[in-house]
């Protein structure tokens, strides 16, 4: 069995206080970089471990804070992308939920390397109890000098602080986000100015997911070389997957990057339900191309699903099987598009809108000749013309779902009803 | 604490009062169940910040309410692992026993339905939030047994504030 480093607190009873966390050795790379390390030390640890984001992009966490310029006169900013809004993941929740201190102890690590003294922990205002967990963590920290000012006797000072989204998927967007911290509609900026030089109140700002963060300690207390040892070269590491849809064990795994997408639906997760067969997976929540049964080969890392043409997002696996409609599917995942689109930019707003009403008809048996057709040139006409990747996402979910599954939807079209009801 | 200092707590955690917007409507909310323009006022007012900053984000966000809901909100979600888990019918039965729509609250004021988008609980789909908690798994069977102990919940509250009053329905 693959050991469980990031999950290794969430099953212990009571593993969300600090004292188990001490316990299983937490805060032991906060001293160590305290102790052994300047924060360009930090950074090269982490460039070294191939450390790539787990909020979905994958962009090299290490190379990321390196962008972050000095001695600006203004103060640098942390920020914890904890809105975990994509659908079909719910990795974040639970490391909140069970081993908050995980979180604090990546970002105090994270803030010493990049010289943050606030951090801002960005959470979606659904997630109470996470909420919770990690505001009585942050007390419990600070109570014991992990957090505060002259942290374990040196000159390090950083606080925490929680901020709690209020229901827009758009916040997940990292400027998007920024804009929300600012008391504003969650709208995405215009890049450059990147985050890292103009962000959080137009200081540098650097944005890590929640499981990028968890990482850091390890890596810290292991060593780089440990976590590029585990999975491929480029996106190594281990990796949280979310297991859930129509398969026998949905839940929240640990293994290895690069995994294949069958082995962990079929041997971990159980494979489909009795009498059922996977006819489909969405490998990395619902903005990730859907893969046909015949492609679930592929590794779990963000180059080979890339070459697929899907992509690793937030690693949230939707199972689904023979009897689901694929039309139904594609049209509940683009409704879930238009209604969060921000409104800002015109191929998304007007675009979506306008895909959401062919999909329902044709769904609806009231699909005419020319629709899929029409389709495609509305996913022509989004994809990479929108401000975000919001807008992307959308139409290359529904560009897979059409090049896979285009008999499902000529045959709505075709026998004028539903073949699934 | 009253609301006021609640909100002038949060604000301090910030350089700059408009970022305290949002956790400001977040404990009016709590404070005074809903949002409508006299509490959006009083929040602008704390903050001493432009009233359509507080306007625009009450607004923007689907979790601020402009309009009272319900003592319990049910908030089931239909994203694509809820469906596939059978969300559509358990929307279809809220909707039989409760006797109204999606997007409407029960003429006792009780429940109100809406369905929302992924709330990242999927190991347990179905999942429905009722207020501050998930419940998951849900089926018919268990979705009964939750509007009952919730209709009890609110039989005791009710006793205890309004040990007088009728109880609902009567």
């Amino acid at each position: 069995m693959f050991e469980q480093v990031l999950l290794k607190n969430v099953d212990v009873p009571g593993g969300h206080l600090l004292s188990s966390y001490e316990a299983g050795g937490g805060y032991q790379a906060l001293a160590k970089v305290l102790r052994e390390y300047t924060p360009d030390e930090v950074v090269n640890l982490v460039k070294q471990s191939n450390l790539r984001g787990r909020g979905g992009a994958g962009f090299p966490t290490g190379m990321k804070w390196s962008f972050v310029p000095k001695r600006t006169g203004k103060p640098t900013y942390l920020c914890c992308n904890a809105d975990e809004g994509e659908p079909g993941t719910f990795k974040d929740r639970i490391i909140m939920e069970r081993d908050p201190h995980q979180l604090i102890e990546g970002l105090a690590v994270s803030a010493y390397a990049i010289g943050a003294e606030t951090a801002y922990v960005y959470i979606r205002g659904e997630y109470v109890t996470a909420i919770r967990r990690l505001e009585q963590a942050i007390a419990e920290a600070h109570a014991k000098g992990y957090l505060g000012t002259r942290i374990l006797g040196s000159d390090f000072k950083f606080a925490v602080h929680i901020h709690c989204g209020a229901g827009a998927y758009i916040c997940g967007e990292e400027t998007a986000m920024l804009e929300s911290l600012e008391g504003k509609r969650a709208q995405p900026r215009l890049k450059p100015p990147f985050p890292a030089v103009a962000g959080l109140y137009a200081s540098p700002t650097v944005i890590n997911n929640v499981e990028t963060l968890a990482c850091v300690p390890h890596i810290v207390v292991r060593g780089p070389d440990w976590f590029r040892g585990i999975g491929p070269n480029k996106s190594p590491g281990p990796k949280l997957y979310c297991l859930s849809g129509q398969v026998r064990k949905p839940g929240l795994y640990e293994l290895p990057m690069g995994i294949p997408l069958r082995e962990l639906v079929e041997d971990h997760a159980g494979g489909p339900l009795p009498g059922r067969k996977i006819k489909a997976v969405i490998p990395g929540g619902v903005s990730a191309p859907v893969i046909p049964q015949h492609g679930l080969n592929v590794g779990m890392d963000f180059d080979s699903l890339a070459a697929v043409g899907s992509m690793l997002g937030s690693a949230g696996v939707v199972v689904i099987d023979d009897s689901t409609c694929m039309v139904k599917v594609a049209t509940r995942i683009i409704e879930f598009f238009h209604h969060e689109s921000c409104g800002k930019c015109t191929p998304c707003r007007e675009g979506l809108n306008w895909v959401v009403k062919v999909l329902r008809r044709i769904e609806a048996g009231e699909g005419v000749p020319g629709d899929l057709e029409q389709l495609e040139k509305l996913c022509k006409g989004i994809f990479g013309n929108t401000f975000c990747a919001l807008g992307d996402g959308a139409a290359m979910g529904l560009r897979a779902a059409l090049a896979h599954f285009r008999d499902e939807f000529v045959a709505h079209i075709e026998e004028r009803r539903c073949p699934f009801h | 604490m009253t609301m006021r200092e609640k909100i002038e707590e949060a604000a301090a955690r910030y350089p700059d009062q408009r970022s305290a917007i949002m956790p400001a409507l977040l404990i009016a909310q709590r404070e005074r169940g809903h949002l409508p323009g006299p509490v959006l006022e009083e929040v602008a007012d704390i903050l001493g910040v432009e009233r359509i900053w507080v306007y625009e984000l009450a607004t923007f966000y689907t979790l601020f309410h402009t309009e009272p809901v319900g003592t319990f909100h049910l908030q089931l979600c239909d994203n694509v692992s809820c469906m596939l888990c059978g969300s559509e019918d358990l929307l279809k039965h809220l909707e039989t026993v409760l006797g109204i729509m999606k997007g409407d609250t029960t003429p006792d004021g009780l429940f109100t339905l809406c369905t929302v988008e992924c709330l990242g609980a999927c190991e347990m789909a179905p999942v429905m939030q009722v207020g501050d908690d998930y419940h998951g798994a849900l089926d018919v069977a268990r979705m009964d047994a939750l509007l009952d102990s919730l209709r009890a919940t609110a039989g005791r509250v009710a006793s205890v504030e309004h040990a007088s009053a009728r109880p609902p329905g009567e």
